[in-house]
């Protein structure tokens, strides 16, 4: 299955050198990046070194992930049994609209005019927050990164923390503008700006009946689901109001409760380098007094899992770890990628909930240098799927300079001698070098290597030439 | 023993130096070293670059022209890392089943320079005299991809005269990429800048590392800025004696 046109908005932008070159042009973007990015890579390292077992928990983390995916269809169906037979209603979305209808539909019934929600990719994914202000409801995200980037009408840049990008100051200057009741001489002490966030949102869990969260897991023997996160509002969200809507994509399962002592080894220290998240909320079914829902979202999940060089991009556990260690997102940030999902994982995960032919610059954005794979706690090979992609987007599209040149090319090294003939012809550019015995600045499109870097003058020989001669 | 060199394309046309300080390196260590005159590319840019389908008749020529080699080695860890890692498996996915079968033979008979020194021949002294200051860039593949670990530095702390200084930041990517320079030469100068700072905060005379394409880059960075850092492949700096210096003199 392939979907097309509007579902992709929030899995695809400009294209990711027009976007990563206004980014890359911001000095305080990148101060705020390096500094947060090298802080939790530091923090990562040091608790994944602790444990002897890493290498096992990683292999067990992703044969358990693989082992639902290639029986996603049964564990599927028992885990809607087990969350029915608990009282939870369960829905089915195909893709992004329909999910959002569903879960806009669901609140609407409560006549609600607000609902705090958990943190949660899923809902970003689908554009919950956008389709229930079209109905009329406000949505208010709770968990105090997520907040800033709501208040400030801003996108979230990292999975985990949407507001990375973002230094103290202005996120004083943000609350003081745009938090009501906020004192106005609140300083960018960050536990000031907690406590600030603590005020405003304590009212809404007090006062709002219905809540919207995602899962970052699913049991699929029980229907049970699982929250971790840090600052406890998640879980006020999951045990005050009436009526709870949670939003889980497909490849969300785990096959029992025993698996998750894998997973919650792997995922906090992979995500905030900690050993163990402050706060880990588990429910199967309603509690008491309670009505909910869950809206289980394909979205381009079936048509990833069709793709064996590609399916496994849906084990991932969401932890950051690979956004936190790129180079590339160290210096361009989330926005560049344009999806919700930046960072090596959107990059080879947005395009294929897409299709390739939507997102087609997202699976070039690397340098293919490999940490990402290296700090994977489910050992997804972002590079290999990076090349397998960027064959798939060359399939889709048209002939053009840079297919026929790379024709040419492949001819020539086909053969030894077309490619020694070819070799001897690049001594011309010898003539190109002359004055400082290098290549500098040169017209597009070799500009795009000659405006920062020079190149070598061609040899007088080459190396066969010389071996020939010795 | 006797050993066919993959000089690599980017070497053939661009750095014969690095070429004839491989084959002086190891005909000084005792070795007969042959080059295959069918030899062109791996064809890794191509693959990388979505064109594994065309790259298909240059890994091809590639296993045809080292299938009677007792064993290959090639001064970089990236094309190394392709004929190991991508070769058979592109062969494979394209259902070229006997291809697949002939490219994981030579695959198997294939190392990088650093690991042909350490691990087949045993030496991590070969000999060398080089009386600069050095630092070292680890490339990604030969890192992440051909896990050669401390194996180059092995090998240069035991150069004679050598003063080596650590690089900060070591293992971060010098944003090279192969066609990633040209496709997002905007991040990739972004990452070139920042792996030039670190290089010249050491004061090294020289920078080297077991890739001339990465060498290229940087090379070409420090070169526009002229500041006077050399980039010399693992192979000049171990192939210099009393002798026969290696050439530092920036041009
Ligand atoms: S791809 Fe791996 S490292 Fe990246 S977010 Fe997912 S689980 Fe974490």
């Amino acid at each position: 299955m392939t979907f097309l046109g509007m579902p992709a908005r929030n899995l695809v932008g400009e294209p990711f050198p027009v976007a990563a070159r206004a980014a890359l042009g911001d000095a305080q973007l990148r101060r705020n990046l390096a500094k947060a990015t090298g802080t939790i890579r530091a923090k990562r390292a040091s608790v994944v070194a602790e444990l002897p077992d890493w290498a096992q928990l990683r292999a067990s983390g992703a044969a358990i992930k693989d082992a639902v995916l290639a029986d996603l269809d049964t564990y599927l169906l028992r885990f809607e049994a087990a969350l029915v037979e608990r009282g939870t209603t369960v829905h089915w979305a195909r893709d992004a609209d329909e999910a959002a209808r569903v879960v806009t539909g669901l609140v609407k019934a409560t006549g609600t005019a607000e609902v705090i929600k958990v943190k949660s990719m899923a809902t970003a994914e689908i554009g919950l927050n956008d389709a229930l202000a079209d109905a009329g409801v406000r949505a208010v995200e709770t968990d105090l990164a997520e907040l800033i980037v709501q208040l400030g009408d801003d996108k979230p840049s990292h999975i985990l923390v949407p507001a990375i990008h973002k230094g103290r100051a202005e996120i004083r200057d943000l609350f003081r503008r745009e938090m009501p009741g906020v004192d106005p001489d609140l300083t960018d002490d960050p536990r000031a700006l907690a406590e600030a966030a603590r005020r405003y949102l304590r009212h809404k869990f007090t006062t709002v009946d219905v809540a919207v969260s995602g899962a970052n897991f699913a049991v699929a023997d029980s229907g049970a689901l699982v929250v971790v996160e840090s600052e406890g509002n998640g879980r006020m969200c999951l045990t005050l109001p009436r009526t709870l809507v949670s939003v889980v994509g497909i490849e969300k399962l785990v096959p029992t409760w025993q698996d998750l002592e894998v997973f919650l080894q792997l995922l906090p220290r992979s995500s905030t380098g900690e050993r163990m998240n402050p706060y880990t909320s588990v429910w199967t079914g309603p509690a008491e007094g309670q009505t909910s829902h869950v809206v289980l979202v394909d979205n381009g999940r079936t048509a990833t899992l069709s793709d064996p060089a590609g399916r496994a991009a849906l084990r991932c556990i969401r932890c950051s770890a690979c956004l936190n260690s790129c180079p590339v997102y160290e210096r361009t940030g989330g926005h560049a990628y344009g999806s919700v999902y930046p960072g090596p994982i959107g990059a080879v995960l947005s395009p294929q909930l897409t299709g390739v032919r939507h997102n087609q610059t997202l699976p070039f954005a690397s340098s293919l240098c490999g940490v990402c794979y290296d700090v994977c706690p489910v050992a997804i090979d972002i590079p290999s799927m990076l090349v397998h992609l960027r064959e798939k987007v060359v399939d889709v599209r048209a002939a053009n300079a840079e297919s026929a040149a790379m024709r040419a090319v492949a001819w020539a090294m086909s053969d030894s001698g077309r490619w020694s003939r070819l070799l001897r012809a690049g001594r011309l550019g010898r003539a190109l070098g002359r004055r400082r015995d290098r290549i500098g600045r040169l017209p597009p499109p070799l500009s795009a290597w000659t405006d920062t870097r020079d190149l070598p003058r061609p040899p007088q020989q080459t190396f066969r030439d010389w071996w020939e001669s010795r | 023993m006797r050993v066919a060199l993959f000089v690599t394309c980017l070497v053939d046309g661009l750095f014969p130096e690095v070429g004839k300080a491989t084959v002086a390196l190891l005909e000084r260590l005792g070795h007969e070293v042959v080059v295959p005159g069918g030899q062109t590319c791996c064809g890794q840019m191509h693959v990388n670059t979505g064109y594994a389908r065309q790259a298909l008749p240059v890994i091809r020529n590639h296993v045809e022209a080292f299938a009677d080699a007792d064993v290959v080695v090639t001064p970089s860890g990236s094309c190394a890392g392709s004929i190991r890692h991508q070769h058979a498996d592109v062969a494979r996915s394209h259902g070229q089943a006997r291809l697949a079968d002939a490219a994981d033979r030579v695959a198997k008979r294939t190392y990088e320079l650093s690991e042909f020194l350490v691990d087949v021949l045993g030496v991590t002294d070969v000999g060398a005299y080089f009386p600069h200051r050095v630092t070292y860039h680890p490339t990604c593949h030969s890192l992440r991809v051909l896990r050669v670990g401390d194996r180059p530095l092995r090998l240069l702390r035991a150069v004679r005269g050598i003063d080596l200084v650590e690089l900060p930041a070591a293992d971060t990517c010098c944003g090279f990429g192969g066609t990633f320079a040209i496709k997002n030469a905007d991040t990739s100068a972004a990452m070139l800048a920042d792996k030039m700072s670190a290089v010249l905060t050491t004061g090294a005379r020289v920078l080297t590392a077991g890739d001339s394409s990465c060498l290229m880059h940087i090379g070409g960075g420090l070169s526009r800025l002229r500041a006077g850092v050399r980039p010399l492949h693992l192979s000049q700096v171990l192939a210099g004696t009393a002798d026969h210096p290696a050439e530092v003199a920036s041009r």
